[in-house]
């Protein structure tokens, strides 16, 4: 039986959604446009008015807001409260140019964890669950998302944060624990870990995972599943609009349902900038329709998905997001052409290697390299030079299916690519440009 | 099917002669079999023969050791790669032709050689002896032993 955590509006029809995002949408532009000084310049420049906008049908009348707008606005200047209304600041990594700096009323703080407490409820959590929260706690959304959401579910947390891998498995089994929240790479490095120690997926006191963070296949969904004896759920989100919980994966696991009562989302040509029309593929918007502290409005993700109206069989109304084909960010232009860690990843998983691997990208006479570390496991490896060899040609052809472009395949020694504990360093580019 | 001949054949007759060769997965880089054969030599395991096949990226380093058991866990302990593999070890008459004459008798009963490689001389005796990979270890072991070779086992090379 579906369970649903805010049943009247993941539920809504689509007349009841319509209207509470209308509303939303309303107050929200005139919040920024009282409060924002750098949001309402960029409407002048725009010459739009909130007198303009009377329903989510005027949304493509607003301006964007991009990463560089974020950057210029450092750190204060998309603050939508007074600093003594705000309780809190996340920010991001800040692997793409410089951190990311979130501001969080209480306010956004509950409906942050509100669709998290969503995402629990719909990978079957309850409060007869133990959830172990393996997502970095800190500056990093991860673990204090799922954290806030465990705890309205009523779910026993468990607040390992990530790391120390050996004691993340003794508080799994010896508190028995049901859900893992943590990254789709450590679930696998987890997985691959307790394997080693002897335990099958009928050991493994786990039900569900709740995975999210970075790009990760289908395949690679299967892996842990099969691994761990659970069902692997996707999440999505972004700092920027308050962390993990933007959308979710239910019962049905194709597609995550976007809580657009509160991130109504829009499906953009990056180029052009034009919205759209349904079911396209194109760069993700989103407008965050009620956060006070750090309001964003028409945000560029620059995550490459579609959306979908379709009747979904858990019985949630919300809009589906398909799973991102990767952010554009990760996104590497390799000899002209585009590639997503992500459809590399789906050829080795495919092939039956591990998931972990690495991408180095150079540059050799003008022309890019493109090298695939696989680590080599007991499985694979044979006294036959030749097999090992079939094999490996076997991989530099179906990445040439997929991707179009010749890659390398270099077999390194097991455990010769670093593990990570956070968010995997996949991609290293060494191309000076 | 072909396997379970083999076996049924096998308790009729003598026991098999074959050797347990360790082939381990390597990077191939600078340092890397000196530190797997520090590894070894640390543990006070002795190699009696060894050979590397290898590509540019990778190899796979052939070896016959005197403790087998003891080899593949300190291998294991390392994060080493290593597979055990049968493999024949053939004593090399010290005269011309010596060699030769091994390889007609596996070729005139069609045993099919992959690869193979000199010992250090043989423990007690100072004899050469050639490791074989064939893909019919009994049936190699058979017709050299009826061609008068002589066949080691592990306590001899
Ligand atoms: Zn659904």
């Amino acid at each position: 039986m579906e369970r649903y955590y805010q049943k009247e509006l993941e539920c809504a029809s689509p007349e009841k959604m319509r209207e509470i995002q209308n509303e939303k949408l309303l107050k929200q532009v005139k919040h920024v446009w009282d409060h924002v000084p750098y949001y309402r310049k960029k409407m002048e420049e725009k010459g739009v008015t909130p007198d303009d906008i009377h329903s989510v049908d005027d949304l493509h009348k607003l301006p964007f807001l991009s990463k560089a707008d974020l950057r210029e606005a450092y750190p204060y200047g998309l603050l939508g409260k007074p600093l003594k209304e705000c309780v809190r600041i996340q920010s991001t990594s800040g692997t793409t140019g410089k951190r990311v700096v979130a501001f969080y009323t209480q306010h956004d703080i509950d409906l942050w964890e509100d669709c998290c407490a969503r995402a629990i409820t719909a990978a079957g959590g309850t409060d007869e669950d133990v959830c172990q929260v393996s997502y970095g706690y800190g500056l990093f959304t991860g673990g204090p998302g799922l954290n806030g959401g465990s705890h309205k579910v009523g779910c026993l947390t468990i607040p390992t944060s990530s790391g120390n891998t050996d004691r993340q498995i003794m508080f799994i089994n010896d508190l028995h624990a049901t859900i893992l929240c943590c990254t789709p790479s450590y679930a696998a490095y987890l997985g691959e870990r307790m394997k080693e120690m002897g335990l099958g997926p009928d050991d493994i006191p786990l039900k569900a995972g709740i995975f999210g963070a970075e790009a990760w296949s289908e395949e690679m969904r299967q892996d842990i599943q099969n691994t761990m004896g659970i069902k692997a759920y996707d999440i999505y989100g972004l700092t920027e609009l308050s962390g993990p919980g933007v959308s979710f994966e239910c019962s049905a696991q194709a597609g995550m349902h976007v809580n657009e009562d509160h991130f109504l989302p829009e499906i953009i040509d990056p180029d052009t900038e034009e919205v759209l029309p349904p079911g396209s593929e194109g760069e993700l918007v989103f407008t965050a329709l009620d956060k006070e502290a750090f309001p964003m409005i028409r945000y560029r993700t620059r995550d490459i998905c579609c959306l979908s109206r379709e009747k979904c069989s858990c019985g949630r109304t919300l809009i589906k997001m398909k799973k991102p084909k990767g952010r554009s960010d990760d996104m590497l232009i390799i000899r002209g052409v585009n590639v997503f860690p992500s459809q590399i990843e789906t050829v080795l998983l495919n092939q039956g290697y591990p998931a972990n691997y690495q991408i180095l990208v150079g540059r050799v006479n003008n022309t890019d390299t493109l090298d695939v570390l696989v680590e080599m496991t007991p499985e694979m490896f044979t006294d036959n030079l030749g097999e090992i060899n079939r094999r490996q040609k076997e991989l530099v052809d179906g990445l040439r299916a997929m991707l179009g472009i010749k890659a390398n395949v270099k077999l390194v020694a097991p455990k010769s690519i670093a593990r990570s504990e956070g968010k995997a360093v996949r991609v290293i580019d060494n191309r000076k440009i | 099917m072909k396997a379970c001949d083999t076996d049924s054949e096998a308790v009729k007759e003598e026991k098999t002669m074959a050797i347990k060769q360790i082939s381990v997965f390597l990077e191939n880089k600078p340092g890397k079999l000196d530190a797997m054969t520090k590894a070894l030599a640390d543990a006070g395991i002795t190699l009696r023969a060894l050979s590397l096949a290898e590509t540019k990226d990778f190899g796979i380093v052939r070896m016959i050791v005197d403790d087998v058991f003891d080899t593949a866990t300190v291998l294991k302990e390392h994060d080493y790669i290593a597979t055990l593999t049968p493999v024949v070890a053939v004593m090399i008459p010290d005269e011309v032709g010596g060699l030769n004459g091994v390889l007609t008798v596996l070729t005139k009963a069609s045993v099919n050689l992959e690869y193979m490689y000199a010992t250090l001389a043989g423990k007690q005796t100072g004899n050469a002896y050639m490791i074989l990979r064939v893909e019919q270890v009994k049936k190699a072991e058979e017709v050299l032993r009826a061609a008068g070779y002589r066949l080691a086992d592990e306590g001899v090379i």
